[in-house]
């Protein structure tokens, strides 16, 4: 099984590992990834996170990540839960879980489905700080170097 | 009718959330952009940023990309999830 899902409230780890791995009996390895709020403790003036999405866009680009990653490489099932709404810090953001027969294809599909929602999955993200007021967070462009990396020999 | 729906920092800069468009169609995401240029200033200033994305129905698109009578059209910033 392939899901996404998009919620407001937190996720427990555990609980979607224990999903995951009911979705592929046979695997041999899972890899997943959990990105969180950073401290920003050297940075008081910023309180937390507000995430916004496009419902709909998001939940059908991130399963079409994820299908790419069943294909390329032949994992069993991969699952990703992301919050939106307003975060604060070492709040749990995104969990990526992947499940397969050996963790070479296992850490590469959960580092390929994390770098192109990064990329592609439509979500926003603000900072909020102490005055009140709110600072739209700006793309990276490490982070669309790390996505063309997969596309080098034979994206599909 | 062309719904379309604007999100993130491009949703506060043009203090719109969503419009209809009622044109002639088919019509390209260009010349939807041109209909919205006219529109007011603020499109044609925030609208015309080069880093500006689009979908139609749910899919990323292109100023090629044509839009019929029903499709929802989105604009917005590189997204930043994750």
């Amino acid at each position: 099984m392939f899901t996404c899902v998009i919620q407001t409230d937190d996720f427990d780890v555990g609980d979607a590992y224990q999903h995951l791995v009911s979705q592929a009996p046979k695997a041999g390895a899972v890899v997943f990834f959990v990105g969180r709020v950073r401290d920003y403790c050297d940075s008081a003036t910023i309180t937390g996170l507000s995430l916004e999405h496009y419902p709909g866009m998001t939940e059908r680009t991130i399963q079409q990540i994820l299908n790419k990653a069943e294909r390329r490489f032949g994992i069993d099932a991969a699952s990703v839960v992301h919050r939106v709404g307003v975060l604060e810090a070492r709040d749990n953001i995104v969990f990526v879980g992947v499940a397969s027969a050996h963790r070479g294809a296992a850490f590469d599909a959960a580092e390929f489905i994390m770098d192109f929602l990064k990329t592609s999955a439509p979500f926003w993200k603000k900072e909020l700080l102490a005055t009140g007021e709110s600072v739209w967070v700006e793309a990276r462009h490490q982070d669309n170097e790390r996505a063309s990396r997969w596309s080098m020999p034979s994206e599909r | 009718m062309i719904n379309i729906r604007f999100f993130g920092q491009l949703r506060e800069r043009l203090t719109t959330e969503s419009i209809e468009l009622v044109c002639d169609v088919p019509i390209s995401v260009g010349d939807i952009k041109n209909e919205l240029f006219i529109k007011s200033d603020a499109f044609s200033v925030h609208l015309a940023q080069p880093n500006v994305l689009v979908a139609v129905n749910h899919e990323y698109a292109t100023v090629d990309t044509l839009v019929n009578d029903g499709d929802e059209v989105a604009f917005f910033p590189p997204v930043t999830g994750g």
